[in-house]
């Protein structure tokens, strides 16, 4: 993001994490192949759902294309170099259960701030507007595992996009979660999406891949069923696994 | 075998008098004791977080080591810095064995395994939830140290006072490295096995209740620090 305030500290965003990439990634576990030979790219602003039943891959290849595990076969790149620790607060993300830090919710994200490289004395104030932003000012000061389920996962994404992230990769963020609690993580993916950033949602929730994304991408099996405009994917995916799963067939 | 009563009789006495070479031992105990956990926990907690954190050839054999040495005798670990701190060793020149710090040493020696075993074990469980979170934010391999420690610390504070308790009851070290010299490094532990040869069973006994006591008001107020702490940082 052009007006991102970390763009002003030396060095550590001049390049970019935009597009991130992954070309023909693979990944066994047991002389299994759960991803196999996947290539995916998002680069530009929007929403693009990673949709497919338990098992197919999905979780793995979102791990991979944020550089938190290697691939077997295949590479990563985040604006055409390999992931690297300096350029992790641009590329967000948020785990199917939240992991919160013993502290407060600021400091949970001041953490993020501070690894980020944010300097001390705008840590704090940069802190409150993010938990403002997501109606967690008030709990600012509550210690973060005190927090219910489905604030703790709002605080998560809130840490995430505290950084001002090109991207944000999204782990079926919402699946624990009670229809409030999950609209209002949808709100904020939204908010960020009309930001500048590129969001990579995992989830398995049609009905919310129909309300969130520009673009869907099946998985099935651990390889590349669809990749289609959300419009295109909707009105009739191609044909086999992708259909059968859209239309709510059992997919083996 | 004289009476216990007698014993707790002696050891009320001790106490009620406000004996000074009581008070005297009870100090010099707590602050070799006390002395040799900080030290313990300064290489201990590091160590075994980074054996925890880190990945690199030899690390079974490390870890195997750790558990090793946890149960290391007391009098080796005596003997060992002897050896080390004796006229002929290779810090004899310091000058130190027979005095606290010799047993300060003793102790941290056979402390400090204790709690980076300890250590490892606690943070590599935490490590296995962390682990990606903290990756995903760019904190590298130090970082993610210094934050599991601190993520840890309620555990921790009870790892370290297992190593207090092993320091405190321990007679076999401070007894080679500080020779249990009258009003010079006399402890408690070996204040009893003097008394004891001696014959001194009452008073043996007395002062064998006073370190039950103390080891006693120690965990307790550990456990009361570690509640509170837990009702106020975390769930």
């Amino acid at each position: 993001m052009p007006d991102d305030p970390l763009a002003a500290d030396a060095g550590r965003t001049r390049t970019g994490a935009l597009p991130i990439a992954g070309r023909d990634l693979s990944l066994g576990r047991d002389g299994r192949m759960l991803v196999d030979r996947v290539s995916l790219a998002v680069g530009t602003p929007g929403v693009t759902a990673l949709l497919g039943p338990n098992g197919a891959g999905k979780s793995l290849l979102l791990r991979m294309m944020a550089g938190l595990i290697a691939p077997d076969g295949g590479a990563v790149t985040w604006a055409g170099r390999s992931p690297d620790r300096a350029r992790a607060h641009l590329v967000g993300v948020v785990f199917h259960r939240p992991v919160m830090l013993r502290r407060s919710a600021l400091d949970n994200v001041r953490f993020a701030l501070k690894a980020a490289g944010v300097p001390r004395s705008e840590r704090r104030d940069r802190a409150m507007a993010a938990l403002a932003s997501g109606g967690l000012d008030p709990l600012a000061s509550t210690p973060a595992r005190v927090l219910s389920g489905g604030e703790q996962q709002r605080l998560a994404l809130v840490r995430a996009m505290a950084t001002g992230p090109e991207a944000l990769l999204l782990d079926e963020a919402t699946a624990h979660l009670d229809p409030a609690s999950a609209l209002a993580i949808e709100t904020l993916v939204l908010k960020a999406r009309d930001g500048g950033a590129a969001v990579l949602l995992v989830t398995h929730d049609l009905t919310q891949a129909r309300r969130l994304a520009d673009r869907v991408v099946c998985l099935h099996g651990g390889g590349l069923e669809a990749d289609l405009a959300a419009d295109a994917f909707f009105r009739g995916p191609p044909a086999g696994p992708a259909r059968a799963f859209v239309e709510g067939r059992l997919v083996a | 075998m004289q009476d216990l009563g007698g014993a707790f009789g002696e050891a009320f006495r001790l106490i009620g008098a406000f004996d000074g070479d009581l008070v005297e031992i009870v100090l010099l105990s707590l602050r070799v004791s006390l002395s040799a956990v900080a030290l313990a926990a300064l290489v201990g907690l590091p160590l075994g977080a980074a054996v925890a954190v880190a990945r690199f050839p030899g690390r079974m054999a490390s870890i195997a080591a750790m558990n090793a040495f946890m149960g290391l005798p007391p009098v080796v670990a005596g003997l060992a810095v002897y050896l080390l701190l004796s006229r002929a060793g290779p810090l004899g020149d310091f000058g130190l064995l027979y005095t606290p710090e010799a047993m300060v040493i003793a102790q941290a020696v056979l402390v400090t395994p204790i709690v980076a075993a300890l250590a490892r074990q606690t943070i590599e469980d935490l490590h296995g939830d962390y682990d990606e979170q903290l990756r995903a934010l760019g904190i590298g391999r130090t970082g993610a140290v210094a934050t599991l420690l601190w993520e840890a610390r309620l555990s921790l504070v009870t790892v370290l006072l297992a190593g207090f308790g092993r320091a405190i009851a321990e007679v076999g070290a401070v007894i080679i490295v500080g020779g249990n010299i009258n009003h010079v490094t006399r402890v408690m532990t070996t204040a009893i096995a003097l008394e004891t040869s001696k014959g001194a069973l009452n008073l043996a006994l007395g002062l064998g209740i006073v370190l039950l006591a103390i080891v006693l008001a120690i965990n307790a107020l550990a456990g009361l620090l570690r509640h509170s702490v837990a009702e106020s940082a975390h769930a």
